[in-house]
């Protein structure tokens, strides 16, 4: 219980901190660390526990639910935690010499711990109305944190962002509101309870839609993604990477908590649109990145497509394909920051993410190339890379429901996002850099260091572990998908504790 | 009265969607302004409104009286309206800031990174 707890605490202490060490950028950068490496620590706790105890449930101040505050982590929530962690880690430590001090004199590592908080509460809220307070709480912080550079870019993708979000929250309100008002509750346990009692579906259609629309704007899937690749690739890198690994996984974390525990028993209400939208979002967002030549923009437009295939695998619906979608999420997490990391790495060697005015680092820097093209062919899903079983187990699924058209159409993106991922490998570290002679080190003279590239190394490691024995992960995401597609014992847990 | 608010809240709603699709900023600033009290207000009604009868217990027997008003929807709203309320000023200070920025009130005009480099 203090574990559950310390997932929220431990980013809420380190903020305060750091926001009244603001003059002191020293005490912030070890604090923010400090903080960060604290909460992996907790959340591998809180991810062994619930292994071996099923769910962890906290009433807020003693009041039994449906009544109270509702906070829960089960296997799936606390392996999202534990991510969070790591990839705050990564984050928290690339950021250290790659913000610069004027920005973090304007609290960045308060909002970093501010949003990694908001990001935890999302993933245990048991209550919906309090899901809607953490995702305000994630969204503020990375407002500010997206436009607090103050540059034109950063302003113009910053409000793009800002109404479309802002629009989205209040679709969700909406949603809460609905739902509060046919039923008359908001426990997430509860509200699944009282559905699962009724047989009218459509009493339930218009909030759920509400809600797939609320979830699908943060989860970025078509025809909602337009703020993504329009702001994502503005900010300071380290914070580009820190919400292209997590924020738009919470929007789909929402969508599989929400439709495998809500909508469990009229789930073929919804399926036929996550289907269209699963292969809509991975098909625009793969062709959007094609005409790029930005390097961030690229991995901005993947986001999209990717997260198509985790909303594949949460619309076949099956065991195995949420456990795929599960699998999918945590690997891509870890390879999308890394990716973000490491396109800051070629801008620190390159002074720019232009592919067309790079080149040549394959020759001049061949530790980077090695470390881009882990997690790039990962991305690609390249075996034996985590993302080719992340890929396999989603399409093996598709095939066992025969949707056999949305197989199709995950194979085919599979191969055009192979692509993108060469056309950053060819121009950026194979071309030769144009108008200079090939003898002499471009860039030389520029080092890149140690506590940049080692969060990179260590999620490349990972990447690399969770491909060559993949199977702890995929247990994990079996587990995780079981107990998902059993409400009733989530239900129980919450509602009915034992004494 | 319920049916009226109904009707005002598909109104917000309504002036709202149209004022964001509108170019100008102000406009946009309303229109976030319009939706966020529209969803507050059917936060609001959506347990059924009833008047003049709280929530408060009987001091001698202990319970509330009989077909008392929801209390949650009311305590769900005042959180709805703060949470509200520093999105709009936040909205308007980044506003602010981008008109600064790119010199130019027309939301069109916002497309520097949306171009293919």
């Amino acid at each position: 219980m203090i574990l559950l707890l310390a997932s929220i605490i431990i980013p809420f202490v380190t903020a305060l901190v750091c926001l009244g060490n603001g003059s002191r950028p020293a005490v912030s950068r070890i604090v923010g660390v400090a903080g960060a490496a604290l909460l992996l620590i907790s959340s591998i706790l809180l991810l062994k526990e619930t292994l071996a105890s099923g769910y962890i449930v906290m009433q807020a101040g003693q009041w039994a639910a449906p009544f109270g505050i509702t906070l829960i982590a089960d296997v799936f929530s606390a392996s999202m935690v534990c991510i969070t962690g790591v990839v705050a880690l990564a984050c928290a430590v690339y950021s250290l010499r790659e913000v610069p001090e004027q920005l973090i004199r304007k609290h960045y590592f308060a909002l970093f711990h501010f949003l990694i908080m908001g990001v935890n509460g999302a993933f245990i809220a048991g209550d919906l109305f309090n899901l809607y307070v953490w995702f305000e709480i994630m969204l503020l912080s990375s407002f500010v944190l997206l436009t607090m550079g103050g540059q034109r870019d950063q302003l113009e993708g910053g409000v793009k962002y800002l109404v479309i979000n802002l629009f989205s929250s209040i679709l969700f309100l909406s949603g809460i509101g609905l739902i509060y008002g046919k039923i008359g509750t908001l426990n997430m346990a509860d509200i699944a309870f009282q559905l699962s009692q009724t047989e009218d579906a459509f009493l339930i259609n218009s909030s759920a839609m509400l809600l797939l629309a609320a979830f699908g704007v943060k989860a970025a899937i078509f025809p909602f993604f337009f703020w993504l690749p329009a702001s994502y690739h503005t900010p300071n890198v380290a914070i580009s990477a820190l919400f292209a690994g997590l924020l738009t996984k919470v929007g789909v974390y929402a969508l599989i908590r929400a439709y495998t525990l809500f909508f469990h028993t009229q789930f073929d209400v919804v399926q036929d649109i996550l289907l269209f939208l699963a292969g809509a979002t991975m098909v625009t967002g793969v062709l959007g990145a094609a005409v790029q030549y930005e390097i961030r923009k690229i991995l901005s437009f993947h986001i999209v497509s990717q997260i198509g295939y985790m909303v594949m695998g949460l619309a076949i619906g099956s065991s195995l394909a949420i456990a795929g979608a599960i699998f999918y999420t945590i690997h891509h997490i870890i390879v999308k920051a890394n990716l973000f990391l490491i396109a800051g790495l070629v801008i620190r060697k390159c002074g720019t993410a232009d592919l067309k005015k790079i080149g040549g680092l394959y020759k001049w820097a061949p530790g980077l190339s090695l470390l881009f093209f882990i997690p790039a062919f990962s991305l690609g899903g390249i075996p034996p890379l985590s993302g080719f079983w992340a890929k396999f187990t989603v399409i093996r699924a598709g095939l066992e429901g025969q949707h056999y058209l949305l197989v199709t159409v995950a194979l085919l993106v599979g191969v055009l996002t192979l692509f993108s991922m060469t056309k950053i490998w060819a121009e950026a570290f194979w071309k030769n850099k144009e108008q200079t002679d090939s003898e002499t080190d471009p860039y030389a003279g520029k080092k890149l260091p140690f506590s940049m590239t080692a969060p990179c190394i260590a999620l490349a490691l990972m990447t690399v572990a969770l491909g060559l024995f993949s199977n702890p992960l995929f247990v994990l995401a079996q587990t995780a998908s079981d107990q998902l597609l059993d409400p009733a014992t989530y239900i129980e847990t919450v509602l009915n504790p034992e004494p | 009265m319920e049916l009226l608010i109904s009707i005002l809240i598909g109104t917000l709603f309504a002036a709202g969607i149209y004022c964001l699709l509108r170019r100008t900023i102000m406009k946009v600033i309303v229109g976030i302004m319009l939706l966020s009290q529209a969803a507050n207000l059917l936060v609001f009604t959506s347990a059924g409104l009833t008047a003049s009868i709280p929530i408060f217990a009987n001091s001698k027997t202990g319970t509330a009286p009989l077909g008392h008003a929801d209390p949650i929807p009311q305590a769900l709203v005042l959180t709805a309206i703060v949470i509200g309320f520093g999105l709009v000023i936040f909205s308007i200070a980044l506003l602010l800031k981008a008109y600064r920025a790119v010199k130019c009130d027309d939301i069109n005009s916002f497309n520097k990174t949306d171009r293919i480099s």
